[in-house]
């Protein structure tokens, strides 16, 4: 379940990157994995707390989004998707690829004095940190949903997504804009690494063992669909949980792909979302 | 006919530097460029002249890994005997995925996403099963024999691979100077006004596929027989698909000669950061990523492409 | 000929063909026939659906309910390449070129619909070019043609596939007014054949069109669609006389606005 609404969010962040921009963001995974190692190296070194460390890791991931699209996707992308889609492998292999240059292989993980604390929840023990992340998940959602819906800015992206000439007509800086919902869309990255290393580890393959599932929880709600987005994300974690207990880690990943496979084979449009 | 009398000479030059070159380092740089090559012309035919990207092209080339380590260790077969069926699987391995994902019109981002899930299946696929070794792999034992499919020399490798890289190289000219050449690239170009004029996309793209997966089945039947070593990582992993695609485009997608040119630049660049910085890991695949990036955000038609644009131009062509 | 008096089937034959888009029906109930040899014009406001015609006609589109039968055959529903095969093509309102292949290879593309040889489809690409006046920009990329040049490309293409029935969307849309007094031979040989220009004619047409100029001097019927459904059909003359038809791109009333402002 923990893991379902971890998904969720790293699933929000794709669509709205795919629903925005309508790129599918290669290199979601290996941003994963970025901010996992950000929140790693701060407990690690500086001894910060991941939940403290959120402060620092959403906004930099932000950062991080923003000039990544403005700077490069933007620029090589030439505005065909070939060329992006190309951009945004190159960059998800120079990730991931320096983080195995830097760390090496090994996996780490990071010990917090509440790791093994559990709560009572009626007749279930669960993790401490299982929780926070279930629900830090879900709250990050609800305000990204919030700000989707409630503010200008989410009006702005919105209107970008319909309609990106009319936007620009409208006086609205697309490419501003774009950068803002790639920007978004990590930042989303830095809240999930942040509720999910107490209770999951990183090394430089990790953001691979995500992407699939990120990607199957999209199409699965429809391209572009953030409800959509949202039920599949608790969907596959319930179906990943089930899976795995009956199917073996292995033989479950490859449901996950079939499902993947079969739905982009079969019904494009998702379970939810409206076909583009 | 142009082509040939380059692709000729093209062999002869690589052949003549191959007998008289004796440096073992400059000798496996020659076939591992060649290697390279071959994987990027592989995924030529089907990216640059059919606009089909597959980001998953080691699914392919894995299948073609395993057959040939399973057939020739595990069965006993004839190492030229586990190449054809190699080649075969991985051809067959295309049928399949291509009939299956042409047929309901995936393109573009989607294409490129199903493959590479496919290649994940097939990787985790053989990691779960035991007759391809599980996670620990195959190791293919030596035996130097021509019959074997292993050389003494790298000289004898080189001369395996240029013959696969001059056949594909064939092939290539093929599509530019065919009907179904022409065919796959007017749906590559124009998908609707392709149909509108009588060119069955399904056909013509599932021709692609399984042209350009027989390469690269060969590719990794290749790879087994000089390493002789396989196992999931390397089969099914993003490596070859990786070097296929990234060299085809450095070099020049849909041209004939951009795969050999990128290749071969690829691997100079991958030698010279090696002298500069050793042997660290994961830093090839750092060149390769940010090589692919930029060449997309500065010279996307490649280097061929910047070099005819700069014949073009020279020859007042355009402007 | 076996039966003197009676009436050819049709080249092509729609039977009430249907489609609609959500709660939008874009073709309502349309029937209309195509006679072999003819030049026939199908004309109406924007938005009338003219091309979903052309789509459910040539495949593009399945419709709702209706048939579709060309050469003695019933297509409906068949895909676009088939449809092709048996001798129906299209062009289409916004041109498709393949932009990155010469004039040259563009056309080859529909001659090897008939041709396997690439060197006969590349000399057939060049005799059709010669015919409608493309000749010196055989070996030009596709992609730096004018509107004027690609429209002709679009023609040559489709006329390289040796069609029975040619579909032309909106062939003359975009072009000056010189352009169009060029097209229109072109167009007229195509159907009744030009010595001069080595047309043989013989292949029958159904074009869309907006310009009028090129309907009245072109078309020798004229079906009128407006939302979705056929209004009127007859000679060019007969159609702009029609109240229904004034009626369609000038509004409600205006038939008898200058009836009166006549007298």
């Amino acid at each position: 379940m923990t893991t379902g609404a971890v998904y969720a969010l790293i699933a929000l962040g794709l669509t709205l990157i795919y629903g925005v921009l309508h790129i599918i963001n290669f290199a979601h995974g290996a941003a994963l994995m970025v901010a996992l190692y950000a929140v790693y190296l701060l407990k690690a070194h500086l001894g910060i707390d991941p939940y403290l460390a959120l402060p620092i890791v959403v906004p930099g991931m932000f950062g991080l989004g923003y000039a990544l699209q403005r700077g490069i996707i933007n620029r090589a992308g030439h505005g065909k998707d070939e060329y992006i889609l190309l951009v945004t492998l190159g960059i998800s292999i120079v990730l991931e690829n320096l983080a195995l240059l830097v760390f090496k292989s090994d996996t780490r993980t990071i010990e917090t004095p509440y790791t093994l604390t559990t709560v009572a929840i009626g007749p279930a023990m669960i993790a401490l940190p299982k929780l926070v992340a279930f629900a830090g998940a879900l709250a990050t959602s609800a305000v990204l949903l919030l700000i989707l819906t409630r503010t200008d800015l989410g009006r702005a992206i919105r209107a970008v997504a319909k309609e990106k000439h009319g936007a620009k007509l409208m006086g609205i800086d697309v490419d501003h804009v774009y950068a803002l919902c790639f920007g978004i869309g990590l930042a989303c990255l830095g809240a999930a690494a942040c509720f999910l290393l107490p209770v999951y580890y990183v090394n430089p393959q990790v953001g691979a063992g995500f992407v699939p599932v990120a990607f199957t929880i999209v199409v699965l709600g429809g391209m572009g669909s953030f409800g959509g987005a949202l039920a599949g994300g608790l969907l596959i974690g319930v179906v990943e949980s089930l899976g795995g207990l009956y199917l073996g880690e292995s033989l479950g990943q490859i449901g996950i792909f079939a499902v993947f496979i079969g739905v982009l084979l079969f019904r494009p449009q998702g379970l939810f979302g409206a076909k583009a | 006919m142009k082509d040939l009398a380059a692709i000729t000479a093209f062999a002869a030059a690589v052949g003549g530097l191959t007998l008289t070159l004796d440096s073992g380092v400059w000798l496996t740089f020659i076939m591992m460029a060649l290697y390279a090559s071959l994987l990027a012309q592989s995924w030529n035919m089907l990216g640059g002249y059919g606009g089909q990207f597959s980001f998953g092209h080691a699914l392919f080339f894995g299948t073609g890994a395993y057959v040939q380590a399973i057939a020739q260790s595990t069965l006993g077969w004839n190492a030229w005997l586990a190449f054809l069926g190699a080649v075969a699987a991985a051809t067959c391995v295309a049928a399949f995925v291509g009939a299956l994902t042409f047929r309901y019109g995936l393109k573009g981002s989607y294409f490129a996403l199903v493959t590479l899930a496919f290649a994940e299946v097939f990787r985790i696929l053989a990691v779960s099963v035991d007759f391809t070794g599980g996670g620990v792999g195959l190791m293919l034992p030596l035996r130097e024999s021509f019959a074997n499919m292993q050389f003494a020399s790298r000289r004898g490798y080189i001369g395996l691979v240029l013959g696969f890289v001059v056949a594909a190289m064939l092939v290539t000219s093929w599509l530019r100077h065919s009907r179904f050449g022409a065919q796959l690239q007017a749906v590559r170009d124009n998908e609707d006004a392709a149909r509108a004029i009588g060119v069955d996309p399904w056909s013509v793209k599932l021709g692609a596929i399984t042209l350009s997966a027989a390469f690269m089945g060969a590719g990794g039947a290749f790879y087994v027989q000089v390493f002789q070593y396989i196992d999931p990582g390397l089969a099914f992993g993003p490596v070859s698909s990786v070097e296929a695609l990234v060299a085809a485009i450095v070099g020049g997608m849909g041209t004939l000669w951009g795969p050999v040119l990128g290749a071969a630049v690829l691997h100079l660049l991958g030698e010279f950061t090696r002298n500069l910085f050793g042997q660290l890991p994961g830093l090839n695949m750092i060149v390769y990523g940010s090589v692919l990036v930029l060449i997309v955000m500065f010279v996307p038609r490649g280097l061929s492409g910047a070099g005819r644009s700069l014949r073009d131009v020279l020859r007042g062509r355009r402007g | 000929m076996c039966c003197e008096g009676a009436v050819a089937e049709p080249l092509l034959s729609l039977s009430s063909l249907s489609i609609a888009f959500g709660g939008l029906r874009a073709v309502q109930d349309v029937s209309l026939q195509v006679a072999p040899g003819t030049l026939t014009a199908l004309i109406g406001p924007n938005g009338a659906g003219k091309t979903t015609l052309f789509a459910l006609m040539s495949g593009f589109l399945e419709p709702d309910a209706g048939t579709v039968r060309f050469d003695g055959h019933d297509i409906t529903g068949q895909p676009p390449h088939l449809n092709a095969r048996a001798g129906m093509t299209r062009t289409f309102q916004v041109v498709q070129p393949f932009a990155a292949q010469t004039v040259r290879e563009n056309i080859a593309v529909g001659a090897h619909l008939r041709e396997p040889r690439r060197a006969a489809a590349l000399a057939a690409a060049e005799s059709i070019a010669r015919r409608v006046g493309l000749a010196p920009l055989l070996d030009k990329p596709a992609g730096d043609l004018t509107v004027a040049g690609r429209k002709r490309l679009e023609l040559a293409r489709a006329l390289a596939t040796r069609p029975k029935l040619l579909l032309l969307d909106e062939v003359l849309a975009g072009l000056n007014p010189q352009e169009i007094e060029d097209m229109i031979p072109i167009v007229r040989a195509i159907v009744h054949g030009e010595a001069s220009s080595g047309l043989p004619g013989g292949v029958t047409v159904l074009m869309i069109e907006h310009v009028m100029q090129a309907v009245m001097n072109l078309a020798e019927h004229v079906w009128v669609l407006a939302q979705g459904q056929l209004i009127a059909a007859g000679t060019p003359a007969e159609v702009t006389n029609d109240d229904l038809v004034i009626e369609a791109y000038l509004g409600h009333g205006t038939a008898a606005r200058l009836r009166g402002a006549a007298r």
